[in-house]
């Protein structure tokens, strides 16, 4: 969008640089003069604060990649040497581990205020599906990050994921054997996992660079997703949206400090205290909370379809639970893209948040009755949501008015007098 | 013929560019090919592949776990009434259906050795738990009988039986 660049390099040096490398001009389109929706509210505050919580994430990691040891023998000490030993090691380690659920907290909101205010519509399709993106390779560096202190949840929670691969029919096996260099998980499984949770938020760090681009093609949406019209609609990202954006990291990282200094294990599980152990396996294995959900699907399928046994049928649901949220542009065909204004889909996204909330919960339940039924309802829901109530409120649904424009859903009527 | 006819035909410059493309791909798949195989278990894992084990004293009832290629296994010796209980199963009750004799071997009954990974996602089953008088596993409850047979749960199959064979009455070779 270089049509907003009111950028003129100040001094012969500045004009040198720019007819070289236009980097001062790049910045200022698109980090200061950037035309932005001047009624975002706070839930747009949230894809700067995942960017400062990936920051946080690389920036403690290095650090913590100078002190760990990725050995069986080592690695369960290592973390410990870390936290006890090392100067500051107990609130580096901790904003690590604590850095991952914050994380997954501001990636949540993040998507649910997508799916609320339609922000994956036309024509930010790209954007949403590099979101998911994100999403599915945050998830994947979480989970091995969680393998690195070598505790039992650790230990079995890599057993428990990867035997996922073995799922797959004829190559299944081969293939956890490729991924585990072994029959079981074991050092080489820990070393390896240690190299692509080194190597991964750098992807995911690129892959935002994309998803920030792909942003800057449409333009934001904004809460009552009406186009912006012309520039009374917009002011520039600096200094307005800089500032909302840094107050909310601030309101942020409270909770997440309150948590680093008063309670960084209590999100964790006490079993990962004790080191990973073949012969012996917990008696209730919970992965962390935010991949609950999505374990509740894959425990949800407890019984064969056709010729789909019970394990492969669990895995193909909790893929296809992923696929979903890829897929959701054409699911909901609604031109109108906030939820605001859709009387009807307001409240099945209600219960979509509640029943996502019902999944989390029950994916930290042991496997027994009511929550195994309760389970497969939750899950029902889910997909019920994704593939027949978006679809079938698109075509019967009569949105309320939308404002003419962002100027006039800001300032009433005075807009036009 | 005019220059613009000779561009649409196929000549020989065409063939080059595909063969020199082909070639290209080949070699490039060539080379990825080990950088992926790296990851496939090393030879000091495959060293492991065979153990020997004296059963002799394991008493009767009584189970280990040993190791194996990383595996947890579950040597059980077991009794008289868990024999004659797996062998009264008939197997039209059986979600994967085994006799108890293809299960273990011939003269060696009473011993039951099993890869102790619960078939559904590789947790530890608890052994002589469960309703069936054989293994239960706590993760996602399912019920393995004496003879370590799928009768209740998620996971899709019996516990798995290792290659193994008796080198002497107390001498088993597993692997």
């Amino acid at each position: 969008m270089s049509e907003h660049s009111t950028y003129v390099p100040g001094s012969a040096v500045e004009k040198w640089l720019d007819d070289r490398l236009p980097v001062v001009r790049f910045a200022k389109e698109h980090l200061m003069d950037f035309p932005t929706p001047k009624n975002l509210n706070y839930w747009w505050t949230f894809g700067a604060i995942l960017v400062m919580c990936l920051g946080v994430q690389i920036v403690t990691g290095i650090i913590l990649a100078m002190h760990y040891a990725p050995n069986v023998a080592l690695a369960f000490d290592s973390v410990e040497h870390i936290r006890r030993d090392i100067n500051g090691g107990r609130v580096i380690q901790a904003t690590h581990a604590v850095g991952a659920s914050m994380f997954f907290v501001a990636l949540y909101i993040h998507m649910f205020r997508g799916l609320f205010y339609g922000s994956y519509k036309a024509p930010r399709e790209i954007l949403w599906i590099l979101g998911v993106v994100i999403f599915l390779l945050t998830t994947a560096t979480a989970f091995m990050g969680y393998i690195l202190p070598w505790g039992q949840m650790s230990f079995w929670g890599a057993t428990v994921i990867s035997n996922i691969f073995s799922a797959i029919p004829i190559v299944g096996d081969s293939i956890k054997q490729l991924v585990l260099g072994g029959f079981a998980v074991g050092n080489p499984t820990l070393n390896r996992f240690f190299s692509l949770h080194y190597l991964l938020p750098f992807i995911i760090a690129a892959v935002v660079g994309l998803h920030i681009w792909a942003l800057h093609v449409p333009g934001n949406n904004n809460p009552v997703g009406v186009d912006v019209k012309d520039s009374r609609d917009t002011v520039p990202f600096h200094p307005y949206y800089t500032m909302k954006d840094l107050f909310a990291m601030v309101v942020f990282m409270i909770p997440f400090a309150w948590f680093v200094f008063f309670a960084p294990d209590i999100l964790g599980h006490p079993d990962n205290y004790i080191m990973a152990n073949s012969q012996v396996t917990p008696a209730h294995i919970v992965p962390e909370w935010y991949l609950l959900p999505f374990y509740t699907i894959l425990r949800a399928i407890d019984f064969n379809v056709l010729f789909i046994n019970s394990k492969l049928g669990g895995v193909i649901a909790m893929g296809g639970a992923m696929l979903c949220l890829l897929i959701v542009p054409w699911l909901d065909t609604s031109k109108v893209r906030a939820g605001t204004f859709r009387p009807m889909f307001k409240w099945f996204y209600g219960l979509f948040v509640i029943n996502f909330i019902a999944l989390m919960y029950l994916g930290a339940q042991e496997a027994a009755e009511p929550y195994t039924t309760l389970a497969k309802v939750c899950t029902a829901y889910y997909f019920i949501y994704f593939l027949v109530i978006l679809p079938v409120l698109s075509r019967i649904e009569t949105p309320k008015p939308l404002p003419t424009s962002i100027s006039e859903s800001v300032l009433g009527n005075k807009a036009h007098a | 013929m005019s220059t613009q006819a000779e561009h649409t035909t196929t000549n020989r410059r065409d063939f080059l560019f595909v063969a020199t493309g082909a070639v290209g791909a080949v070699g490039a798949a060539a080379v990825v090919w080990p950088l992926i195989n790296q990851l496939n278990p090393d030879a000091s894992t495959l060293a492991l592949a065979s153990i020997q084990y004296d059963v002799s004293p394991i008493a009767e009832g009584q189970s280990v776990t040993i190791t194996w290629r990383g595996l947890p296994v579950f040597v059980r010796h077991r009794t008289p009434k868990e024999i004659e209980e797996a062998r009264a199963v008939p197997l039209s009750d059986l979600k994967d259906p085994a006799t108890d004799e293809s299960r273990v071997k011939e003269g060696h009954e009473q011993w039951l050795i099993m890869i102790a990974n619960c078939t559904h996602l590789g947790c530890i089953p608890t052994g002589q738990a469960g309703d069936f008088d054989g293994w239960f596993c706590p993760c996602h409850g399912s019920h393995y009988d004496s003879s370590g047979r799928i009768r209740k749960g998620p996971a899709p199959a019996n516990l798995v039986v290792p290659p193994y064979e008796f080198l002497s009455d107390t001498l088993v070779q597993i692997g």
